[in-house]
């Protein structure tokens, strides 16, 4: 079985910090990590490995930097990984992004399944994996919390889709896409031997030129979307606090609630 | 202070911290209220490969040395000194088949301590026999090809837990002190029971327990090198385990240190954070001078140890757990004065800390008997000196 | 693509620091100097500049007849003929968008047999409704329903298309995105016009709703956006309002149905849905066991409202994922949230912090929720939460 997991290099938004003064990002020092629904998508991925042997490819586009987002995947039990990284590439919004990412995938040749985690917590756009999909024109279907039924032979695959009253099970053939929600299983934390294994695996850059790629499609050429403004929003203020007994407590906050007509 | 470890060594550092951010901390109050055993959290230990770092290369082993060990002690500590106790004993369970064993025993005992999929336990301590070691009352008689076992065990880690046990019995009562010997027991062996779980003050999720052995009977070949060597081989592991000790105080006292320096600088009294008063910089600078300190002699000691180039290390061995226990006593009670009140309530991490530093006084050893050791090993010094 | 700092304009203030996300940028000898391999071109920087000493270059962008795109439009989402609420929201703010720019507003609704709801549509501010009904259409489909909007866009070019930040909305648009091509934007939470370019400006949460970002898409139609559940005003039901229902014929094939739905399982743990209540209540760590949820269901149940969890209850196994709020979770932007037992860490802060009224109920006065909480209570949430229950049910009878 032939998987390709893409991810993403994000920064670690618990610790990204708010200036009081100017209520900006604060960004030295912030660590950058595996987009965390990407995670998922890589112990899947592993896991269907471990399953059904095949292979496992991870692949980033990014700056230089993500190659250690690679090396960590790799570490986890992934086989290979890609960096799609190049100066063309910046400025790039979502439809950009699955552009490029399928462009690399169209170089990869053959899969059964692409996994890519729900959303990134930079963007949180959940965009790029039904793009990616759309651009290779294959099925997909997204927030995936378990894959009930996947045969290579048979080209099928059966999952149980996420909804917000409940899920459903639904069926496609291969090769496809899925993206996954965290339900799906529990990441496995990387292993010393992983790691050392990782360290010393080669991870190739593709740049625009190695792939079969389309100028006019890639980084802000190919975005039809810019950000004009970024701002903070008004930071929440903490409020009244009560203590005390209990049924006071509550009395207390009742009649606030009352007499601020939010009930 | 950056201690020039290698890549390696920054590795397993990275993995244990991992381990003790998204599953040690989110655990440890409850694992402690309730004194449960970790089981979930060594899986993950074990699947990050970090048994086989004090088992040999042959034996599915990565490592061996002193130096990484007490790193990966070390940062388990900071965040539950209890998990970090039951990965350690299970290498202090190992060391005598590790130092003394036969290739046999070797290659059947130590791959799954490696893997993690078994846990070994190390058992020396009696109702009558503690820092008196040679008043050891369980006994191993010969009979054919087994030897039988009798007497109990009390105290020890990870019992009831463990599948493999190293055992010190007197095999030769009138030899005294040579008359003991190192038996490998596995669990469920017949005539070897356990018996009560002790309660205790911290490292609460950690297994204490007894073990029963109604005669036990063992197969002649689980005896540890030979009849005689128990007392010899217990040295040799306990001068090869104590810098782990000293690792885990000093992780306890850095753990402790770093919830003190976090509180100060969030906790706002007469309009400020108390880290700005004096006062309390210089609490902080003092915990933070003997943290120092206690981890630069545990890691010159594994370095030292790992060099092979030291035969004798049983002093610097015993300066490595002793001076760091009681400097993690010191700074975990100040650590906690740092929290004031909120310190002394159970729903602040704090006074965990406290109860846990106790016992890294008293066990492997007490800090006596460490300083035992060490004013014997200056007098035969000096004397080589003299001479 | 190149990005430049005026060497005349620059003061080296470093305020252009600060907006950088990506900390492209250090100011060396009193002058900003930009880092093009961290430099993602993202024009965060430009604006922030108030010496405008920062500029990028843009290439020509191929233009399409944007002056023959008009009408604000909005994906209209059904489930088993139950129009969803995040589709009346959408006409509320398409209807206020519509007027700025004097254009009309239409809903767009597939599904089978559905065309008799159409109207419920109008009655919600549409002038128009496109309906697509066919038996290919009953359960949703990206692979169809995509196609029969596609074929609507090149059809009656709209220059707006909005949809809802569901699960439907945000497994369709991307795709549709890609097919038309256009651009996209994602969970906006606030929709405007600028009247003088006659774009549609997209404002949304980024880094976890750390910053705000406003978007445009100025050289692509129909410009998109999917738009966050609860945020948007609907109007008032008016039955006498006229409209025109429009039926389009989509010719489709059992070749568009890529995906097939072979069973639907209702969460039954949940009486009412998270993204539709008005108020959740929500249980943490503080619980200390699944069985204490009961505390929260009776509070919600009496309140009316929905069960969230913290990540930490649902990783214990005391509650199914599907109540999670966070980071990893579901967004919810109620009317009033109570968090109990909840310490309010930053991914779960990153779930919620947008709802009206927060209230904290937690033992450690010290926990950060208390921070971002219009009313914290100190206490024991054994006892707080049955009390605030037994309080509400006597004062709601």
């Amino acid at each position: 079985m032939n998987v390709i997991v893409c991810i993403k290099q994000v920064p670690e938004t618990t610790e990204v910090k708010i200036n009081p003064q100017t209520n900006t990002l604060i960004r030295e020092g912030v660590a950058s990590i595996i987009n965390p629904f990407d995670m998922y998508a890589i112990e899947e991925g592993i896991r269907l490995k471990e399953k059904h042997g095949g292979k496992v490819t991870v692949i980033t586009m990014g700056p230089p930097q993500a190659d250690s987002a690679l090396r960590q995947a790799l570490s986890m039990g992934a086989d290979e990984a890609i960096l799609i990284s190049d100066r063309a590439f910046a400025g790039s919004d979502t439809l950009a992004t699955s552009y490029t990412l399928s462009c690399a995938i169209n170089k990869l040749k053959d899969f059964d399944l692409i996994i890519c985690g729900k959303q990134a917590s930079d963007g949180d756009t959940a965009q790029v994996g039904p793009g990616i999909a759309q651009q290779l024109n294959i099925p997909f279907i997204a927030f995936v919390k378990k894959i009930e039924e996947i045969s290579v032979e048979k080209k099928y695959i059966k999952v149980e889709k996420m909804l917000d009253e409940g899920y459903e099970t639904r069926e496609m053939s291969l090769p496809a896409l899925i993206t996954v929600v965290k339900e799906i299983n529990e990441p496995r934390l990387e292993s010393l031997r992983g790691k050392l294994k990782a360290k010393s695996a080669q991870i190739p850059v593709w740049k625009a030129a190695d792939m079969e790629t389309d100028a006019q499609w890639l980084g802000m050429n190919g975005s039809p979307t810019q950000v004009i403004k970024i701002f903070t929003p008004p930071k929440r203020q903490s409020g009244q606090i009560f203590e005390g007994d209990a049924n006071d407590v509550v009395e207390k906050l009742v009649n606030k609630l009352k007499e601020n007509k939010i009930l | 202070m950056d201690y020039l470890f290698t890549e390696e060594q920054e590795m397993i550092k990275e993995l244990a911290a991992k381990i003790v951010k998204d599953k040690i901390i989110p655990a440890r109050e409850e694992l402690d209220r309730k004194g449960e055993f970790p089981k979930e959290i060594l899986k993950s230990i074990a699947a990050a490969d970090l048994f086989r770092i004090f088992i040999p290369e042959e034996y599915g082993g990565m490592s061996s040395k002193c130096l990484d060990l007490c790193i990966v002690v070390e940062e388990l500590s900071k965040g539950c000194a209890g998990v970090a106790v039951s990965y350690a004993a299970s290498s202090l369970g190992s060391f005598p088949i590790i130092l003394y064993g036969s290739e046999e025993q070797k290659k059947k005992y130590l791959p799954p301590i490696a893997s993690g999929e078994k846990l070994a336990a190390f058992a020396i301590t009696e109702p009558n026999s503690g820092s008196d070691a040679s008043a050891t009352e369980t006994t191993a008689r010969l009979d054919g090809n087994e030897y039988i076992l009798n007497g109990t065990k009390v105290f020890i880690t990870n019992g009831g837990e463990a599948d493999i046990y190293t055992v010190v019995v007197m095999t030769n009562k009138e030899k005294g002190a040579r008359g003991a010997s190192i038996f490998i027991v596995e669990k469920g062996t017949p005539g070897f029971s356990f018996g009560k779980e002790e309660d205790k003050m911290g490292i609460r999720c950690s297994a204490t327990r007894e073990l029963i052995f109604d005669n036990c009977r063992v197969p002649k070949e689980n005896i540890i090198c030979k009849e005689g060597m128990g007392f010899v081989i217990a040295m040799a592991t306990f001068a090869h385990s104590r810098p782990g000790i000293g690792a885990q105080a000093v992780g306890i006292a850095a753990g402790a240190l770093n919830e003190a320096i976090k509180y100060a600088a969030e906790r706002k009294q007469f309009g400020q954070p108390i880290i700005s008063l004096q006062a309390i910089q210089h609490k902080l600078a003092d915990m933070a001078m003997q943290v120092e300190a206690a981890r630069a002699l545990v890691y010159a000691t594994a370095r030292m140890l790992d060099s092979g180039k030291q035969k004798n290390f049983s002093k610097e061995s015993a300066m490595a757990k002793a001076f760091p226990s009681d400097v993690a006593m010191r700074v975990t009670i100040e650590a906690l004065q740092v929290f004031g009140g909120y310190g002394y309530m159970r729903d602040y991490p704090m006074e965990k800390y406290v109860r846990d530093a106790k016992i890294t006084q008293i066990y492997e050893g007490t800090n006596e008997v460490q300083r035992n050791i060490i004013g014997l090993e200056l007098i035969k010094e000096s004397k080589r000196k003299k001479g | 693509m190149s990005i430049s700092v005026l060497a005349d304009k620059c003061t080296g203030c470093k305020i252009c620091i600060l907006y950088c996300p990506f900390g492209a940028i250090k100011v060396e000898s009193k002058f900003a100097v930009i880092d093009l391999d961290k430099c993602n071109l993202c024009g965060a920087c430009p604006p922030a500049c108030k010496f405008d000493a920062i500029a990028i270059e843009q290439k020509e962008r191929k233009v399409t007849n944007k002056e023959q795109y008009k009408g604000v439009w909005v994906f209209a989402e059904q489930k088993h003929g139950v129009i969803d609420t995040v589709s009346y929201e959408l006409l509320g703010e398409g209807r206020k968008l519509a007027e700025m720019l004097q254009e009309e507003l239409c809903a767009v609704f597939i599904g089978y047999n559905i065309k008799e709801k159409a109207n419920q549509l109008i009655f919600h501010g549409a002038d128009k409704v496109y309906v697509a009904d066919n038996e290919l259409l009953n359960d949703f489909q990206d692979s169809a329903y995509a196609k029969v909007i596609f074929n609507m866009v090149q059809l009656y070019k709209p220059s707006i298309l909005l949809g809802g930040a569901t699960t439907i909305g945000r497994s369709l648009l991307p795709k549709l995105a890609v097919m038309l091509p256009t651009g996209l934007t994602a969970d906006c939470t606030g929709l405007d016009i600028d009247i003088e370019k006659r774009l549609l400006m997209q404002t949304r949460p980024a880094f976890g709703g750390n910053i705000m970002a406003t978007i445009i898409c100025p050289d692509y139609r129909p410009q998109m956006s999917t738009v966050r559940p609860r945020v948007m005003k609907k109007l008032p039901e008016d039955t006498s309002r006229k409209g025109k229902i429009i039926v389009v014929d989509v010719p489709l094939t059992k070749r568009d149905i890529m995906t097939k739905v072979i069973e639907f399982v209702k969460d039954t743990t949940t009486h009412v849905n998270l993204h539709d209540a008005d108020i959740i209540v929500s249980g943490g760590r503080g619980l200390k066991g699944p069985e204490n949820f009961r505390l929260i269901q009776d509070l919600a149940d009496v309140l009316g409202g929905a069960v969230g969890s913290s990540r930490a209850a649902v990783d214990a196994g005391w509650i199914p994922y599907s109540h999670q709020v966070g980071q990893t979770g579901k967004t919810v932007a109620p009317k009033i949230y109570f968090a109990c037992g909840i310490s309010g860490a930053i991914q779960h802060q990153v779930g919620m912090r947008t709802s009206d009224v927060v209230i904290a109920i937690n033992k450690d006065s010290h926990a950060p929720i208390f921070q971002i909480a219009t009313y914290g209570i100190v206490g024991d949430l054994f006892q707080v939460v049955p009390a605030l229950t037994k309080k509400f049910k006597e004062i709601l009878k």
